[in-house]
């Protein structure tokens, strides 16, 4: 109880942040509370079950594009419901399809997918609009933005720190550690797998929403960006996939260190993200979270 | 006849199809490591033959002898010193699957990276051996007649190492079974490191020959990735020759939809082809079984 009151007082805190600092930090902030919500996302799935999505620029893309079209049309409530009900379709489409098999035929598939869409959103408008830009006009400031991005991190890492010590959890750590042990268990591993995966995608698309309010202007490359897989990848590692804050953890560094990055190294940030990647996958294997795990003397 | 000409250069980009994949069946076939840098080597190839060219007149066929070797090392030292440490660590088979889709991934990011800083994003190409030739009544250009005749003589010898060599025999127990080819006195963690790097070798004669008649950039090599990976599946992993015809299903598929629909989806059509596969045939269109 004492810890839940804690968690409510630190939400509080962070809400109140933006009327005390600058716009520049919580533009700051913004990309930070986006890539904790995505990584954990990421992690809730990919981590425990280790299918690997590398389609989350798809989803973050596809919510971004769902404002781009519909914006101007209908109330912001309604274009922010609509996104992530988009992700979730495409989501359990591409689920359906190959988390029946094994885990290959589902990377291949994330791997192709941001560029698949990008390519077909390239087509549709060339060919149906004659246009390959579109116009933010939904009015929303900088403090709209960060207050929805923070009560999406925060019912995200409620969510997954709730759902870990539901049967879900403990299923999908389960299919991860052996899946035909999981299904002699009686799970259905099709379907948690298909739905969890459908359902953390739909998350990534409401943040690629609400963070497209940030723009005025949208084009394919921009909307489908596939850094941004690498990048949420990457956070989730650092931090370490088994415990519900661990994603969280990683997110945060790693932002500052990215926004650091590309200020002032611009060309040299896929080479350093890419050695960090190898970094951590040979000495941090349990992320940040193992790392204390086993100063602590814990199995990891 | 228009038609004609647009499946006959559907056929010969799907012969340099099936070679990548025959490379990446080597690698994950018979290593059994899904290698995300994979096209990366491509690149390189292609790369190389365009500098060689450029900078010193030298011609892109000649430049093989630069690039096949640097490439089949290069791939060796990944395998063995990046990838085999994580066989020893890895529990079972798929905590390894993932560390190594991971490792790769970096891998793909610092390559294209460099590749970036070094040469920039812009779209290379040269003009060579552009004499149009005429088969069965079509006019196609002699560089792709080339690439297609070099990347299917380099398929079927492989095929028949494969098929008919001791070495060949060995490789295909391990792809069978890496457990019970040790216990037939086959060295598997050196024919499997043999087969990883002879994967990369194929990629960069693949990344040679494509030079010659496409257009690349640093970030080309993603696209061959995948292409590899789709083919793989749809020819099915370990099949040699199944993997051949996969690929020149792929090319004419491509070639009829960029003809017919848009140019502009051929991922779509790679896609399309793929859900297909997984729909009505996952083991592949040609395993027995």
């Amino acid at each position: 109880m004492a810890r839940l009151a804690l968690v409510a007082v630190g939400v509080a805190v962070l809400a109140a942040l933006p009327l005390v600092v600058s716009a520049y930090t919580v533009s700051l902030l913004i990309s930070i509370l986006a890539y904790v919500s995505l990584a954990t996302a990421w992690a809730f799935f990919s981590g425990r079950t280790r299918y690997i999505s590398l389609a989350t620029a798809a989803f973050v893309g596809i919510g971004t594009y769902t404002v781009a079209l519909l914006g101007d049309h209908l109330p912001l409530p309604l274009v922010l419901a609509i996104a992530p009900v988009v992700g979730f379709a495409v989501a359990f489409g591409v689920g359906l399809s190959t988390l029946r098999l094994s885990g290959v035929y589902f990377v291949i598939f994330t791997f192709g997918l941001a560029e698949l869409i990008k390519q077909l959103v390239i087509w549709f408008e060339i060919n149906q609009t004659k246009t390959l830009a579109r116009y933010i006009f939904v009015n929303a400031g900088g403090t709209l933005i960060y207050e929805l991005l923070l009560a999406i991190a925060a019912v995200v890492i409620g969510g997954v720190w709730w759902l870990s010590q539901a049967r879900l959890g403990y299923a999908l750590r389960v299919i991860g550690e052996d899946e035909m042990v999981a299904r002699h268990a009686g799970i259905d591993t099709t379907r948690v797998k298909v739905l969890v995966f459908a359902a953390t995608s739909a998350v990534m698309s409401l943040v690629g929403a609400v963070l497209s309010l940030r723009y005025t202007y949208v084009d394919p490359n921009i909307a489908f960006n596939s850094l941004v897989a690498f990048q949420v990848l990457i956070m989730a590692l650092l931090g370490g996939v088994g415990r519900p804050w661990g994603p969280a953890l990683g997110a945060v560094p790693l932002v500052l260190l990215f926004e650091l990055l590309s200020g002032t190294f611009p060309h040299h940030f896929g080479i350093a993200l890419g050695l960090c990647f190898v970094i951590i996958v040979y000495y941090l294997p349990g992320g940040l979270m193992g790392l204390v795990d086993r100063v602590r003397g814990r199995a990891p | 006849m228009v038609l004609f000409e647009a499946i006959l250069s559907g056929v010969l980009v799907g012969g340099m199809y099936g070679l990548i994949a025959l490379g990446l069946n080597l690698q994950y076939g018979i290593a059994r490591m899904m290698n995300l840098a994979y096209g990366e080597t491509l690149m390189g190839g292609a790369f190389t033959a365009f500098w060689f060219l450029t900078l010193w007149r030298i011609d892109p066929l000649a430049s093989l002898l630069f690039s096949v070797p640097v490439a089949f090392c290069g791939n060796w030292l990944i395998y063995r010193y990046l990838l085999t440490p994580l066989v020893r660590r890895a529990a079972n088979r798929d905590v390894l699957e993932a560390d190594t889709i991971l490792v790769t991934f970096g891998l793909l990011f610092v390559f294209q990276g460099v590749a970036l800083v070094q040469w920039g994003g812009e779209y290379r190409g040269y003009t060579y051996l552009a004499v149009p030739v005429h088969v069965l009544g079509a006019t196609v250009a002699l560089n792709r007649v080339l690439a297609f005749v070099a990347a299917v003589a380099l398929a079927l010898a492989l095929y028949w190492l494969l098929r008919a060599t001791r070495l060949g025999g060995a490789l295909r127990a391990i792809a069978i079974d890496p457990v019970a080819a040790q216990l037939v006195a086959i060295d598997v963690p050196r024919l499997s490191a043999l087969a990883f790097a002879a994967g990369g070798a194929i990629m960069a004669v693949a990344g040679t020959l494509v030079s010659m008649f496409l257009s690349f950039n640093a970030s080309i090599g993603i696209v061959y990735t995948l292409k590899a990976l789709i083919v793989v599946i749809m020819g099915g992993v370990g099949r040699m020759l199944g993997c051949l015809a996969a690929g020149l299903i792929l090319g004419v598929a491509e070639a009829l939809g960029a003809y017919l629909v848009d140019p502009g989806l051929t991922l779509a059509i790679n896609f399309a082809l793929f859900l297909l596969v997984l729909l009505v045939r996952p083991q592949g269109l040609f395993s027995r079984g």
